[in-house]
């Protein structure tokens, strides 16, 4: 199964692209993030730091990088341990394309995977997390592109990202490759591109 | 005896363990705490199926606080757990046992398979250490449904275990049944799924193991429904002990449902490693982890044929069954789809001819074993589903074609091995039908269309096979063990009396039930018995409740052990009454002379035997104290009819129960409270299968996604009515008691119940089909598909 969200970030393709690749930026828009550190050409060793309801948990996990065309897309997976919380894995094809006048559409594909005490742990919790990490890490990229357009954007995206939190109860997995997608997608990218500087 | 017999049997007496209970005296295993004491952390496994490639505990051994670590590599000479019970494959060939190792070797099979052991001064600090064992997974893919599981291609669990299959095993006359289907006048078929419950007592399981280094001995406080059967397992088969080193204690146990029937991995490890780190050693299940480890119930997936002729009566029955065993083989499991499953399936009906076969079956989920009822609620769902079809298709009502096909003769054996001792199963009908006021439902229906809403009514009439059991038919049938149990009468000197009993409390009130026996039976208060169980080192050996055996094996063994009693008191006052021993009569605490008013109280009789001054010493030993072994000559069969009226609201999908009423025939009964206690309890954990439980794993990676009370609906007091339970009385035949048991039957007739008023309800919408449990969107789906298919 695959979980797909489009993201609309108030600023050109070019300009996105550079700021995903700015680790600074990326340091401040990711929450929880402790370490990145570079394995090898394409590889990273990442920790970040990650709440959900009862269960905290350290993740230390492998990011891989593949088929990277600059400035539209790339695709990224990771395995990461957490420990007696479990383990998440999975991967996402990221693009950006324009979108109308000075603005980005940033585009996630991704599937993925939690295990352990996370999947047991409920997708209501896991939804809200996953949700939450996104947002802010949305809303924080967009307010350093663009602090005035800030407030609309995010307030739309959070829409969006209960939209697509809402899985169906008892029918599945949604929520976890949601959950994936969210820890993956964010924590990767900006994995990735602060491996790139 | 009889409930006729006056005195306290057939009373409501208050428990005597609730004060104890209500006021937070009661001693658990958490609440045990020994000097010097370690505790222990289980690292489990987050992989449904994985190789292990490799782990390294370093770290964790040097962890703050961290005594010791181990891992299935350090268990040299501990054998795997067993499984209580052989099934012969229709091949002949017996079931595939895999080694099911204490701790991993080699490879995981499901969320929550046991990795490694960590014990540590602190459960902080094992839990801590625990985060730095590093193990290296090669994640193999999973299979979940058992189903699935037996396709070509499905990931391979065991190598011991071709195809994933643990047997094929069959029971009853295949040719009779083909011939009866040839000649029917009408055929009812149904598929259905019976779903995976996870049991969730309120005390979540927990041990505190110890080794003697001055008698080299082992002690073990267990939440156990069966200590001696857990020592026996654990010295025999896995540890290689001498039975008498070690002593198992199951105190006050906080409802067990079957869960705490087994031999489970984390008591075993802890025991082991008491004698290594020679401390003592504390564990208890957080509720996440009694989630992913306690072996979970149910899980069937069954077709089932019904051949009728054309009035209605049932010529055979055929019923083809897939069951998850889980990833290893549990204590009891592979006797529940089977003997526990298949010989139910005649019912309370005459049905000539019945044909079942059970594809058991290892799945990348935690153990599958016996939970409420086990394998009985799965045969009554199985029956009364299809003969609610069958009424509905041949338009005969629902209590008609029941009462149609009703045994009515005495012993009665059926084609799928039991023999019903007694039963009256016209009585129970008729009782549930005035109960559920079945003559004004068309009103109450009619009235409920006007706002909108589906009223529905279901039927379930079922029977169960209690009292486990007779030893020599069970060893026929391939248990390892024997079921009969044990009971000690100790009479102190001054009259007040101590009973061991080898059945074990964890929310029956056998404490006050059993003394009600003991208490009617010498003729002294209750307040004078006390009621032992639970300590091997005390109760002379027993086999443990599951299966509504307490009172009918446990509470006759008490019976056989007074009975012995009173006959040694007898000679005592004929000694002393200087009469014959057969003129001696026993009543009301007294033993007395025939004809005359010369008695002894039971008090004198005791004092005397305790204090032999003027005693038959030449003809008889002091002391008055008691044991009595008690092998059922059959088992018990408690039936009775529930019947359930639900209302739906079609734009939800919401089932609101309306009513439930329970007609039940358990035999005599010794505490009407505690049956009805027993009765509330088992309905609810029906209605919770029914309305609201399942147990969901992600097909694709195996993760348990119903992990918590989040994800996993248990009932609560406001999903229950009120209900209206009645019984009446066909005493058991072949125990002093006449009892017949209680302790499943809520479970057993409430699922079946539920489902067939839902299924009424809906019937005008032309739903045919739902399987449990009858959540809000299930029903809502039902609904919308009956209407897209119209």
């Amino acid at each position: 199964m695959e979980i797909s969200n489009t993201r609309i970030v108030p600023a050109p393709p070019a300009v996105v692209w550079g700021a995903l690749n700015d680790p600074d930026v990326l340091k401040d828009c990711l929450p929880g993030c402790e370490s990145i550190e570079r394995l090898s050409e394409g590889e990273w060793r990442v920790v970040m730091a990650a709440r959900v309801g009862p269960v905290a948990a350290r993740f230390t996990g492998r990011m891989a990088m593949s088929e990277v065309v600059a400035p539209t897309s790339y695709t990224l997976s990771f395995d990461g341990q957490g420990g007696a919380a479990g383990f998440a894995k999975g991967e996402a094809r990221v693009s950006l394309a324009p979108s109308g006048a000075d603005e980005t559409a940033l585009t996630y594909v991704a599937k993925a995977q939690v295990g352990g005490k996370l999947a047991q742990i409920g997708s209501r919790l896991v939804d809200g997390v996953a949700a939450k990490m996104t947002d802010d890490f949305f809303t924080r990229f967009i307010q350093r592109r663009r602090p005035a357009a800030a407030a609309e954007v995010s307030g739309a995206e959070a829409g969006a990202g209960k939209a697509a939190a809402r899985g169906a109860p008892g029918g599945g997995i949604s929520w976890i490759r949601y959950a994936a997608i969210a820890a993956i997608v964010v924590v990767l990218i900006i994995l990735y591109l602060r491996a790139r500087t | 005896m009889g409930a006729n017999e006056t005195g306290i049997i057939g009373q409501s007496v208050r428990r005597k363990e609730d004060a104890r209970f209500l006021t937070g005296a009661g001693q658990y295993t958490d609440d045990v705490t020994l000097p010097n004491q370690t505790h222990a952390y289980f690292l489990r496994s987050p992989h449904a199926h994985a190789k292990i490639r490799s782990i390294d505990t370093s770290k964790a051994k040097a962890a703050p606080g961290v005594v010791a670590v181990y891992t299935g590599a350090d268990l040299e000479g501990v054998n795997g757990l067993p499984c209580g019970w052989l099934i012969t494959s229709v091949d002949g060939t017996p079931m595939k046992e895999p080694p099911h190792p204490v701790l991993a070797k080699g490879k995981v099979r499901y969320v929550g398979d046991h990795v490694a052991l960590v014990v540590a001064e602190t459960r902080s600090q094992a839990k801590d250490a625990s985060e730095l064992i590093e193990v290296d997974y090669d994640v193999l893919p999973a299979v979940v449904n058992p189903v699935d599981a037996l396709k070509p291609g499905a990931p391979q669990i065991h190598d011991e275990a071709p195809g994933n299959k643990c047997y094929t095993w069959s029971i009853g006359d295949k040719a009779a049944v083909d011939a009866a289907f040839a000649k029917a006048a009408h055929v009812t078929k149904l598929d259905l799924v019976n779903n995976r419950l996870i049991p969730n007592a309120i005390e979540p399981r927990a041990a505190v193991a110890s080794y003697s280094r001055a008698d080299e001995s082992y002690t073990l406080y267990v939440t156990s429904q069966n200590p001696h059967v857990e020592r026996l397992l654990m010295t025999a088969f896995v540890l290689g002990l001498p039975e008498h080193k070690l002593r198992v204690i199951a105190p006050d146990v906080g409802g067990g449902f079957g869960s705490k029937i087994y031999l489970y991995a984390e008591e075993t490890a802890m025991v082991w490693a008491s004698k290594r780190v020679n401390r003592p050693i504390k564990w208890a299940a957080e509720r996440s982890e009694s989630f992913v480890s306690d072996a979970h119930g149910r899980d069937h997936v069954t077709h089932a044929e019904l051949a009728l002729d054309k009035d209605g009566k049932f010529l055979a029955m055929r019923v083809r069954t897939t069951a998850a065993m889980g990833a290893y083989l549990s204590t009891f499991a592979s006797c529940i789809p089977t003997i526990l499953y298949a010989t139910l399936l005649a019912g309370q009906y005459t049905t000539p001819a019945i044909h079942c076969e059970v594809t058991a079956v290892f799945t990348n989920t935690a153990p599958v074993d016996a939970y409420r009822g086990a394998g009985r609620p799965e045969a009554t769902y199985v029956v009364e589903r299809i003969v609610r079809e069958a009424g509905v298709e041949m338009g005969i009502a629902q209590d008609e074609i029941r009462r149609r096909n009703f045994i009515r003769s005495f012993p009665y054996q059926t084609p799928v091995a039991l023999n019903y001792d007694i039963g009256d199963y016209d009585q129970t009908l008729a009782g549930a039908n005035e109960l559920a006021d079945v003559k004004g439902f068309p009103a109450r229906r009619a009235e409920a269309a006007k706002r909108g809403k589906l009223r529905g009514l279901g039927y379930a009439s079922y029977i169960e096979a209690c009292g486990l059991a007779p030893s020599n038919v069970a060893g026929a049938l391939g248990a390892r063990a024997g079921l009969f149990e044990a009971g000690q009468v100790r009479v102190h000197p001054t009259g007040s009396v101590t009973v061991f009993t080898g059945s074990h409390s964890h929310g029956q009130g056998h404490e006050t039930t059993f003394a009600q026996i003991v208490a009617s039976k010498l003729g002294i208060p209750i307040e004078n018995v006390d009621i032992v169980h639970g300590d091997t080192g005390r109760v002379l050996f027993g086999m443990g409740t599951y299966g509504s055996r307490s009172l009918a094996v446990g509470g006759t063994a008490i019976v056989k052990a007074l009975d012995k009693v009173v006959a040694k008191g007898k000679k005592i006052a004929a000694h002393l009454l200087e009469a014959a021993e057969t003129d001696i009569e026993f009543e009301d605490g007294k033993f007395s002379v025939a004809g005359t008013d010369r008695s002894k109280t039971f008090g004198e009789i005791a004092l005397t035997a305790y204090v032999p001054h003027n005693y038959p010493l030449d003809k008889l030993e002091p002391g008055l104290d008691e044991t009595a072994f008690y092998d059922p000559t059959n088992f018990t069969y408690p039936a009775g009819t529930h019947i359930c009226e639900v209302e739906i609201d079609p734009d939800t999908g919401v089932v609101d129960i309306a009513g439930f009423s329970a007609c039940d025939d358990f035999g005599n009964i010794i505490n009407p409270m505690i049956v009805e206690g027993q009765v509330h309890g088992g309905l609810a954990q029906g209605i919770g299968q029914a309305l609201l439980e399942s147990c969901v794993y992600d097909p694709e990676s195996g993760q348990l996604l119903t992990g918590s009370y989040m994800d996993y609906a248990m009932p609560r007091a406001d999903d229950m009515p009120s209900f209206k339970v009645s019984t009446r009385v066909t005493p058991c035949t072949h125990n002093p008691l006449g009892a017949k048991g209680c302790g499943e039957a809520g479970a057993i007739g409430s699922p079946a119940a539920l489902m067939n008023a839902v299924l009424d309800a809906l019937a005008p919408l032309g739903v045919k089909h739902l399987d449990m449990p009858a959540s809000p969107q299930r029903v809502w789906h039902a609904i919308q598909s009956a209407k897209a298919a119209a």
